[in-house]
């Protein structure tokens, strides 16, 4: 099934928030600090002000006090971080704060202006390595906090004591997994405008989040709820950067009610990578506990997370994501976390892409290779000895989630047949023998989705969607999903088109904008499908109900006698006197011979609300050869099998696992962002900040097992962050496989070029 | 001071003043309202801009307006005629070639490019071709499979 989207994206007539055209808009441009933390002692904006087109240069002292900080949904208990202004005040601590901000006719006068704000910065030391930033005698990001220590989070289930004794081998090992960039395509953007008349404002808004964003910015900007509309129009990827309120679209909201004249917003990509949220940045030391025939007893680990300087929606909920996805696809019973959040001179962490999963992912499946490299036992063997079986579920994990559903000895079956395993290990043996470096890597993993029961979320786990028959018999569906490139609008369709017996072509699908689509929680944590689809299943059948009394009324027969078939309406045995939904709508709007006590229309809304998370899982297969003489790594071969539950359109969920495992070839082989010793960002372009191109990703074979998620009718389980949760631990061990040979047990992600080849150099391989 | 620039856009003469700075990339998007083309990194990295310049692709955030002036221009927006869409793009709606569609335009054209030039491309050739085009959302498999099918329609 084709993207119903595709032909406004593929002739370049769809709009993205910079597409806009708003009569008399005026443009902002933001100054930001270039230091890492500073003292902002003065502004002056006076030569700014001066300069024709310019329209007004506010900083904090100007709209701090009259815009309300930015929030965040997931404090810890007892963690401490400052009140995050939307404009730095007495003291700038990022690089890339925005410290003032500039409204001009034109977008270049806006750029020029910044120039001539004249800001007075007092440097002071910043805190950029989050360990030494837990030792005594350190620079404090917020010295008003007395620590750096920004949340703790701990979890300790099972006895470990017990466990260590009982282990007949126990490990240690340190792994640090990077700070990385999302780096959406289209960088963020706004555009607010004011509405005198009725007192309201909309804001369109390059956004995954448009109802959590219209449930939080009134309180920050001092309007009704319901003067709010927003609107996520065309959304150029998001990846986790785009599930956050961020302090422009509040500056950009204040100022076109102050200035009452619309004002566009549009992020450079410097200030993308500056200023828009990062991901990952956690260090932890595992202690294992192991018995000799590879079953895993015990996890104990210390994890700092570098969380930035502030918080945003969700930066201290992400690695405790972490700490609960510690057991992966395995049942080890006793699991002990302890994590420290600290906060840094730099740009807050928050979800992308996998948010605390793929850090889990790869800490598990590292582990799970050490415990065979250690006890020489095959690593799919060590994988097998810990796995559940398909009868145990539903699952119980030590770290207390119950996982739904799953087969993973299935996918690591299917995954190994489609790499033709026996061969490849014949292969490397033979490349071994020849002095090549090949190696072979697994990941087996399970991960958490469609997020999630509301009981367990900030603010609703919901999901809501309306399906309208309207009166011609065409279908309109709108969703509170807010799909952002996934393709939703056509799985939707398909949705309502099967189980209405309506042609696609008939079914409209809304999203994105709070006026049409009244409620929502919106796209993130792979919930669009599994939980605005069942919303929409749920609004079919009440319609479906609701059609069978009308059908029931016209055609003189009791309800109960009603059949319902490939969009026809009959009593039983009786097909050829059937009713379309032509018909039955057209009777149910113009409402002359509606049964007693029916209301007209035929429209129903529903609230899905998921007993359960889902919890997909695969096996990824790696197979890479590293360059003795450069340290370059090189695809022989890549296999996933994914098990994502059932599947509504195959073509996406395999477009959703490339893009995925893209992204995580990308952080296994060249991404990390890099501040340096004074918090300066080194990775502020594209020129700096690599990711993968077409040439650094090969050919995929992918596979598919299918077991349904009990959690909701559809039977689905979400594969948004699939591929970027499985793959990055299949090319990490792939590649430390190709480097056991010279005695390597173990090396961090990103295995760039240089990195590889120091460690190749180390160990005496060459050169 | 501005400067009097003629441009032939997607077959239409473009003339206006523009600020010698100006882009060409703006000057496709604020003058003629053409938005299909977009800016991703305006260093000349990502490629979103992708346009014809003369039939070569050029990344027009590194190009000035009136560098291009006297030029023939065509944008995305210029592939299709009569309503029929271009093989490339049609390429692209049949393989699920794009996901968020912000690359795409600047992708569409570097393979109209691409196939001018070469008519039958092996999935490395394209690979190469479209190393100046960065994609976030697809992992790149799907747009080579839309160049083989644009390729092989072509061809036909």
């Amino acid at each position: 099934m084709k993207r119903v989207e595709d032909p406004r994206l593929i002739k370049g007539i769809a709009t993205y928030v910079d597409d806009l055209k708003l009569p008399g808009v005026l443009h902002a441009e933001f100054v930001r600090s270039p230091h890492a933390h500073a003292n902002i002692l003065s502004i002056n904006t006076g030569a700014a002000k001066e300069l024709p087109g310019v329209v007004g240069v506010f900083t904090g002292a100007d709209l701090n006090d009259k815009v309300a900080a930015i929030p965040c949904a997931s404090p810890l208990p007892g963690g401490k971080t400052v009140s995050h202004t939307v404009l730095a005040g007495a003291r700038a601590y990022f690089v890339g704060h925005p410290v003032a901000v500039v409204v001009a006719e034109t977008r270049a006068i806006a750029r020029d202006a910044l120039d001539l704000v004249e800001v007075d910065y007092e440097p002071l030391p910043a805190v950029i390595d989050p360990e030494k930033a837990l030792e005594e005698g350190s620079p404090l990001t917020h010295p008003e906090l007395g620590t750096n220590v920004a949340f703790t989070w701990n979890l300790h289930s099972g006895d470990a004591e017990a466990a260590f004794k009982e282990a007949d081998k126990t490990l240690k090992i340190r792994m640090v997994h990077p700070r990385l960039t999302p780096m959406a395509l289209e960088p963020r953007g706004c555009a607010a405008s004011w509405h005198p008349g009725e007192s309201a404002l909309t804001l369109w808004t390059s956004t995954q989040i448009p109802h959590l964003v219209r449930t939080l910015l009134p309180g920050m900007i001092h309007i009704p709820e319901n003067k709010l509309r927003v609107v996520a129009p065309e959304v150029g990827g998001g990846f986790g950067s785009k599930l956050n309120l961020y302090p422009e679209e509040a500056v950009v909201s204040h100022l076109a009610i102050r200035i009452n004249r619309p004002i566009k917003w549009i992020e450079s990509r410097r200030e993308n990578a500056s200023s828009t949220i990062h991901g990952r940045d956690q260090v932890t030391d595992h202690e294992i506990a192991v018995r000799k025939d590879g079953t895993l007893l015990a996890i104990r680990t210390k994890l700092i997370a570098d969380v930035g300087s502030y918080w945003q929606l969700l930066t201290p909920g992400i690695p405790p994501l972490t700490g609960l996805m510690h057991c992966g696809c395995y049942k080890l019973k006793t699991v002990h976390v302890d994590i420290t959040g600290v906060h840094t001179n730099k740009m807050s962490t928050d979800a992308y892409r996998g948010a605390g999963r793929p850090e889990a992912a790869y800490l598990i499946e590292r582990i799970m290779d050490l415990i065979a490299g250690e006890l020489a036992l095959d690593p799919v063997q060590v994988r097998l000895k810990n796995m559940p079986e398909p009868t145990e579920f539903p699952f119980t994990t030590a770290t207390g989630l119950n996982y739904d559903s799953g087969n993973y000895q299935a996918a690591l079956k299917k995954a190994q047949e489609l790499a033709d395993w026996p061969k490849l290990l014949e292969e490397r043996d033979a490349a071994r023998k020849a002095g090549r470096l090949f190696g072979i890597g697994i990941s087996t993993y399970a991960e958490i989705c469609a997020l999630g029961p509301s009981k367990i979320m900030a603010a609703g786990g919901w999901e809501w969607g309306c399906v309208r028959m309207e009166i011609s018999g065409k279908v309109t569906v709108i969703t509170g999903a807010t799909p952002h490139g996934q393709g939703q609008e056509t799985s939707f369709a398909q949705i309502a088109a099967d189980r209405l017996g309506v042609p696609i072509e008939d079914v409209v699908v809304f999203r994105g904008d709070t006026a049409t689509a009244h409620f929502g929680r919106d796209t993130y944590g792979s919930r669009a499908t599994a939980l605005g689809g069942s919303a929409i299943v749920m609004s079919i059948d009440k319609i479906v109900e609701k059609a069978k009394t009308l059908a029931a009324a016209l055609l003189e027969s009791p309800p109960n006698e009603i059949e319902f078939k490939d969009g026809k309406f009959f009593v039983k045995g009786v097909a050829q006197k059937a009713l379309g939904w032509g018909q039955l709508a057209s009777e149910a709007y113009v409402a002359k011979n509606l049964p007693p006590g029916s209301e007209p229309g035929l429209e129903a809304s529903s609230f899905f609300e998921p007993p359960n998370c889902t919890f997909p899982f695969g096996t990824h297969i790696a197979a890479v050869e590293v360059d003795r003489d450069t340290g370059q790594v090189k695809f022989l071969k890549y296999v996933a099998v994914d098990d994502c539950g059932k599947q509504v359109n195959p073509l996406l969920v395999e477009g959703q696992v490339q893009g995925g495992i893209a992204q995580s070839i990308g952080a296994a082989l060249m991404e990390k962002t890099v501040y340096d010793e004074n918090g300066q960002l080194l990775t502020g372009e594209f020129m700096d900040y690599a990711i993968p191109r077409a040439v650094d990703i090969p050919d995929f074979v992918l596979g598919s097992t299918e077991t349904p998620s009990p959690s909701n009718p559809l039977g689905v389980k979400g594969v948004g962050e699939a591929g970027t949760i499985g793959s990055t631990p299949a090319v990490a061990n792939a590649v430390v496989d190709a480097l056991s040979p010279l005695g390597i047990r173990h090396l961090d992600i990103p295995f760039t070029p240089e990195r590889v080849w120091r460690a190749i150099r180390e160990k005496g391989g060459r050169p | 001071m501005n400067t009097r620039v003629k441009i032939r856009v997607n077959g239409a003469l473009r003339e206006s003043e523009v600020e010698p700075r100006l882009l060409l990339v703006q000057f496709l998007r604020e003058v003629c309202g053409l938005t299909g083309t977009h800016v991703g990194c305006e260093t000349g990295v990502c490629g979103a801009c992708t346009v014809l310049v003369d039939g070569q692709a050029v990344k027009s955030c590194t190009m000035l307006a009136v560098q291009a002036d006297g030029s023939e221009v065509t944008t995305v927006e210029g592939l299709s005629h009569n309503g029929e869409l271009h093989p490339v793009q049609e390429g692209f709606w049949e393989c699920h070639g794009l996901q968020c569609g912000f690359c795409t335009p600047g992708m569409i054209i570097t393979i109209v490019q691409l196939l001018k030039r070469n008519g039958s491309p092996s999935r490395d050739e394209i690979r190469h071709a479209i190393d100046g085009n960065l994609c976030r959302c697809t992992g790149y498999c799907h747009i080579i499979d839309a160049a083989e099918y644009a390729a092989k329609k072509a061809r036909v």
